[in-house]
C-alpha cells in the first residue's frame, strides 16, 4: 500500500498502471499516475475550512478562490458527496471528514483511489453511505482499492478479493460465491475467530464504581462544553462492561479520567473500594489498572525505543522491570522475550524498535504487558484495531481468559460485533452522556448503530435491569 | 540480536562521521576561494597538538565545554531547549565567587560550599523557566534567552564596587574579591612548562558518568527519556509532565551551575568582567554533535576545544584565527543535516530488515507455532 502510493521504494517487482510500468520515488509520483490514497488517520487541518483542506498542497490545480470552489461542488454533486465546501473541519463528523478525504483525492485528478481500513470509525449507517458514495465512483469508471479487516464489507462492495497474509498474496476470491468463513480462513490460514463469549463469570463484587462523573472542556474559541455529564456504571469483577457510541462522543475523555490522565470537574471514581478520583496516573497503574490506548502511537508505545524499552512504558515501579530506584534493564529484557513468545508478537527480537513492527503486533506487545501486571481493571480501547483477524482472535481469548480469573474490563470499541460478542453489559454513550443501555444477548448491530447516532435511548428492547 | 546492535553501532559512528566529512569538505572549500592553502592550515592546527602546553588547554577547556553540553543535554533528552545555560552559569559563577571570597572554611568544606551555592543558583535561574513553562505555558526557548540578558544586567550591577565588587587600584578590571587558598581546587600539574590541569576536569568526567547512569539505569532517567520521545505516551505511563519539565529543568541549571567551576577553582579564583562568557552556546554546539550521548559529548567537547586552542597561534603565520569559528559553524550544520539523514535512512533500513526476517521465517519462535 505504502509503495502503492510512493511513500516506500520496493525491493523488486513492478507496477503498471493503465498496462504502462511506473516507478514512484514519492507520493507526488503517484498522484500524477492518477493514485490517490485516502488515509485510516485523517490528515485534515482542524481549524480550516473544507476548502482550504481541499486545495491545501494543490493550490496550483485550480487556485484557491472561486474556480476552486466550482471545482469542489462538481465532484461533491457528480459522486453525491454532499461536502460544504465552506463548513469548518473541526465541525464535521467523523463520516464527512472522511468524504472530504475522498474529495481531496478526487480534486487531484486521482482514477484510482485507495482506502485503508475506511469503515474502522464508521457506525453501520455511515458505512452504508459510504459504500453507495462508492459505488458510485465506480460507476463513474474509477478504481477503488479497500483495504479492510472487516470481511462482511469487503464481500458487500468488492467485485475482486485478494488476501494478503504476512506479506504474500495468499489467494484472491470472487464475492459472489465466496462466504465470510471461506475469506477467514484463507486470511488467518486456519480456525475461525469469534468473539462469542456466552457462559457468564459475572460476580456481584464491583471492581470499578463511577459516579456522577463530569468534565468540562474549553474549545478553541473560548466557549466551555460539556464533554463528559452524569457518568455513572458499576463494572464487576468478572465481568466486560462495553461501551458503544460514534467516536468524539466522550469516550476519549472518559478513558483518560479514569486512567488520571484527565482531572474530572465532578464524581467519583473508585477502584475496588478505594477513592481514585484524585489520585496520580502512576499510582492508579500500580493499583491495577491495565490501559490498552485507542491511539498506541500517542499514548501506547514509545516508536523510537526497542521493544524492551517499551516493555518498561507504563509500569516502569513494579518488578522485573525496576528494584528500588534502579531499573532492571537484564530482568525487563528477559521478560519482553516472555510476551514475545506469549504473545505471538511476530519480531526478530526485542532490540528493535516498536516503529518497526506492524500496528497488530505493536498492539499484541502492549496486550501482553498490561496483562503481565495481573490487572484488577482493564481499560481497553478499540483493543483490535488495525489487528489481522489472527490476532484478534488471540486479543480477544486474552482478555476472556482474564475475565474468568475475575478482571473486570471496560470496553471501548467502534467493531460493534466485538461490542456485543465480549460484553456482559453494554451501555451507549452519546454526547457525553450514558443514554441507553442493552443487553449484548438479544441486540443486533443496526439496533446499537442507530443508538449511537441519538436516535433511541433508555433501555434498548426489553433487556433485563443491569445495575445503574 | 547482534546483527541489529552492530547495526545501530555503525550508524550511531556514520551520523558524526558523515558530518565531519562534509564540514571538512567546506571548510577546505572556503579557505580555496578566499585563497588560502587549506593542508598548511590543517597542518599548523595538527603542529599545535603536539606542543604539551596546547595539549593542557585543550583539556581544560574541554572539561569546561564538556559540563555546558552535559547541562544542555539533560534538556535536549526531554525535548527542553535550555539555551539559558549561558546565563545561568555567569551568574552562578559570580555568586558563588562572591560567597567564597566571604567565607573561610577548612579546605574541601569551602570547595563543597562553592559548589553547592553555583548550583544552587544555576538551578535556581533555570527553575524560573521552568515554572514560567509549567504555570504559563512559556516557551523554555524564549525564557531562557531573557534570562540570559537578565543574567548579564544582573551580574553587571552586583558587581559594581558600590554593591558587591572590588576594584583594584589602577585596574578598570571588576572583580568579586579573591577565593582564599582553602577553596582552590587542586589541579594536576603535568611539567613546569606544560602547566597543570583542572582538578575539577575529573569532577566534570564523574558527571557524565553519573548523567549516563541515572539516565539509563533509574527510573527517573527512564521517565525523563519517555517524556522525551512521547509525552503523551509518557503521560498515559504515569509520569507527570509538569514535575518532570521543572525538575529538568532543575537538574539542567544545577549542572550549568558548574561549568564555570573548572575556570573559577582551578584558575582565576575570582569572578571578574574578562571572565569567560559564551560557553552556554558552545554548549549547544557539542551536545548536538555528540548525540546527548556522555562519550559522545566528551569527544566532541575535545575536538570543539582543539579547534579553539590550536586556532590561536594562526595570526602568526598568516592565517585569521576566526577560520576555526567558520569551521565550527560548518560542523553545526552538517551535523543537523547528516543526523537526521542518518536516522532515517535508520528506521526505513531497520522497517525493510524486520520485513526480510519475519519473511524468511526468522522470527523468535511463539508458543502457538513451537506447538504445531
Amino acid at each position: 500500500m505504502k509503495i502503492l502510493y510512493g511513500m516506500q521504494k520496493p525491493d523488486e517487482g513492478t507496477i503498471a498502471v493503465n498496462g504502462e510500468q511506473v516507478s514512484f520515488s514519492n507520493p507526488g509520483d503517484a498522484i500524477a499516475r492518477g493514485i490517490g490514497m485516502v488515509h485510516q488517520h485523517f490528515m485534515l487541518a482542524d481549524n480550516f475550512t473544507v476548502l482550504e483542506n481541499v486545495v491545501l498542497g494543490g493550490e496550483k490545480l485550480h487556485g484557491i478562490g472561486s474556480a476552486a470552489r466550482r471545482k469542489i461542488e462538481e465532484i461533491s454533486d457528480a459522486y453525491g458527496l454532499g461536502v460544504r465546501p465552506d463548513a469548518l473541519v473541526e465541525d464535521l463528523g467523523v463520516a464527512d471528514r472522511q468524504r472530504v478525504e475522498i474529495l481531496k483525492v478526487l480534486y487531484r485528478g486521482a482514477r484510482i483511489l485507495i482506502l485503508d481500513e475506511p469503515t474502522a470509525v464508521l457506525v453501520p449507517q455511515e458505512v452504508d453511505a459510504l459504500f453507495a458514495n462508492l459505488r458510485e465512483l465506480k460507476a463513474e469508471g474509477l478504481t477503488v482499492i479497500f483495504i479492510s479487516h472487516k470481511l462482511g464489507e469487503v464481500l458487500s462492495v468488492a467485485d475482486e478479493i485478494t488476501v494478503i497474509r504476512r506479506g504474500t498474496t495468499v489467494g484472491t476470491a470472487d464475492p459472489a460465491n465466496t462466504t465470510t468463513k471461506q475469506l477467514a480462513e484463507l486470511m488467518v490460514g486456519s480456525e475461525l475467530p469469534s468473539p462469542e463469549t456466552r457462559e457468564s463469570t459475572v460476580t456481584d463484587v464491583p471492581m470499578l464504581k463511577v459516579e456522577g462523573l463530569s468534565l468540562g472542556a474549553t474549545d478553541p474559541d473560548g466557549v466551555v462544553r460539556e464533554v463528559l455529564s452524569g457518568i455513572g456504571f458499576t463494572i464487576h469483577k468478572g465481568e466486560v462492561l462495553g461501551i458503544a457510541g460514534v467516536e468524539g462522543n466522550g469516550q476519549t475523555e472518559l478513558i483518560e479520567a479514569l486512567v488520571g490522565m484527565r482531572t474530572p470537574d465532578g464524581g467519583v471514581i473508585s477502584l475496588d473500594g478505594d477513592d481514585i478520583s484524585r489520585t496520580p496516573t502512576r499510582k492508579r497503574r500500580e493499583s491495577g489498572i491495565g490501559y490498552i490506548p485507542e491511539d498506541r502511537h500517542r499514548h501506547g508505545v514509545l516508536l523510537d525505543a526497542p521493544l524492551w524499552e517499551n516493555r518498561i512504558l507504563g509500569h516502569v515501579t513494579e518488578k522485573p522491570n525496576s528494584r528500588g530506584f534502579l531499573l532492571d534493564p537484564k530482568a525487563a529484557r528477559a521478560d519482553t522475550e516472555r510476551i514475545v513468545r506469549e504473545y505471538d508478537v511476530r519480531t526478530p527480537g526485542i532490540e528493535v524498535t516498536a516503529a518497526s513492527l506492524s500496528g497488530g503486533n505493536q498492539q499484541k506487545l502492549i496486550v501482553g504487558r498490561e496483562m503481565s501486571h495481573n490487572p484488577k481493571l482493564l481499560i481497553a480501547a478499540h483493543p483490535t484495531r488495525g489487528v489481522d483477524v489472527g490476532a484478534q482472535a488471540q486479543i480477544w481469548d486474552q482478555i476472556r481468559e482474564a475475565r474468568r480469573e475475575g478482571l473486570a474490563v471496560l470496553l471501548i470499541s467502534a467493531d460493534l460485533d466485538e461490542l456485543i460478542g465480549l460484553s456482559d453489559t453494554l451501555r451507549v454513550m452519546y454526547r457525553g452522556q450514558l443514554v441507553a443501555d442493552a443487553d449484548p444477548a438479544t441486540i443486533t448491530p443496526e439496533e446499537l448503530g442507530s443508538a449511537m447516532t441519538g436516535a433511541a435511548a433508555g433501555h434498548l428492547e426489553a433487556a433485563p435491569e443491569d445495575e445503574a | 540480536m547482534k546483527k541489529f546492535d552492530k547495526d545501530r553501532l555503525i550508524l550511531g559512528f556514520a551520523g558524526p562521521a558523515l558530518a565531519l566529512v562534509v564540514a571538512f569538505a567546506l571548510s577546505t572549500l572556503v579557505l580555496l576561494i578566499s585563497n588560502r592553502d587549506p593542508f598548511e592550515l590543517y597542518r599548523l592546527l595538527f603542529e599545535q597538538v603536539s606542543y604539551s602546553d596546547v595539549q593542557v588547554l585543550i583539556i581544560n577547556q574541554a572539561g569546561t565545554y564538556y559540563l555546558a553540553a552535559l547541562a544542555v543535554a539533560v534538556g535536549f533528552r526531554m525535548n527542553l531547549f535550555n539555551i539559558g545555560v549561558d546565563g545561568q552559569y555567569r551568574l552562578a559563577a559570580m555568586v558563588a565567587a562572591l560567597v567564597g571570597a566571604s567565607v573561610t572554611l577548612p579546605g574541601p568544606l569551602q570547595i563543597a560550599l562553592i559548589v553547592i551555592v553555583a548550583m544552587l543558583v544555576g538551578a535556581f535561574w533555570a527553575g524560573i523557566a521552568g515554572i514560567l513553562k509549567t504555570t504559563r505555558g512559556v516557551s523554555e526557548v524564549v525564557a531562557t534567552i531573557m534570562l540570559n540578558s537578565i543574567s548579564t544586567s544582573l551580574i553587571a550591577w552586583l558587581i559594581l564596587p558600590t554593591n558587591f565588587g572590588d576594584q583594584a587600584a589602577g585596574s578598570n578590571n571588576l572583580t568579586t574579591g579573591e577565593i582564599p587558598e582553602a577553596g582552590w581546587f587542586p589541579g594536576l600539574p603535568l611539567s613546569p612548562d606544560a602547566g597543570e590541569i583542572y582538578g575539577f576536569t575529573f569532577v566534570a568526567a564523574g558527571c557524565g558518568l553519573v548523567y549516563w547512569l541515572v539516565l539509563n539505569r533509574t527510573r527517573f532517567g527512564f521517565d525523563l527519556r519517555a517524556t522525551g520521545a512521547s509525552e503523551s505516551a509518557a503521560q498515559a505511563s504515569g509520569v507527570d509532565a509538569k514535575k518532570m519539565i521543572l525538575t529538568s529543568m532543575l537538574i539542567s541549571g544545577a549542572i550549568a551551575g558548574l561549568v564555570g567551576m573548572p575556570t573559577l577553582l582551578g584558575d582565576t579564583h575570582t569572578y571578574s568582567l574578562d571572565f569567560p562568557v559564551g560557553l552556554g552556546f558552545t554548549g549547544i554546539t557539542i551536545a548536538l554533535l555528540g548525540r546527548n550521548h556522555p562519550v559522545g559529548i566528551a569527544l566532541s567537547a575535545l575536538l570543539i576545544a582543539f579547534l579553539d586552542k590550536a586556532s590561536s597561534p594562526l595570526d602568526q603565520f598568516g592565517f585569521e584565527k576566526e577560520i576555526a569559528t567558520i569551521m565550527q559553524g560548518l560542523i553545526v550544520i552538517s551535523v543537523v543535516v547528516s543526523y537526521e539523514l542518518v536516522r532515517r535512512y535508520g528506521t526505513r533500513r531497520q522497517q525493510q530488515k524486520v520485513g526480510e526476517e519475519l519473511a524468511a521465517g526468522h522470527a523468535l519462535t511463539t508458543e502457538k507455532e513451537a506447538a504445531l
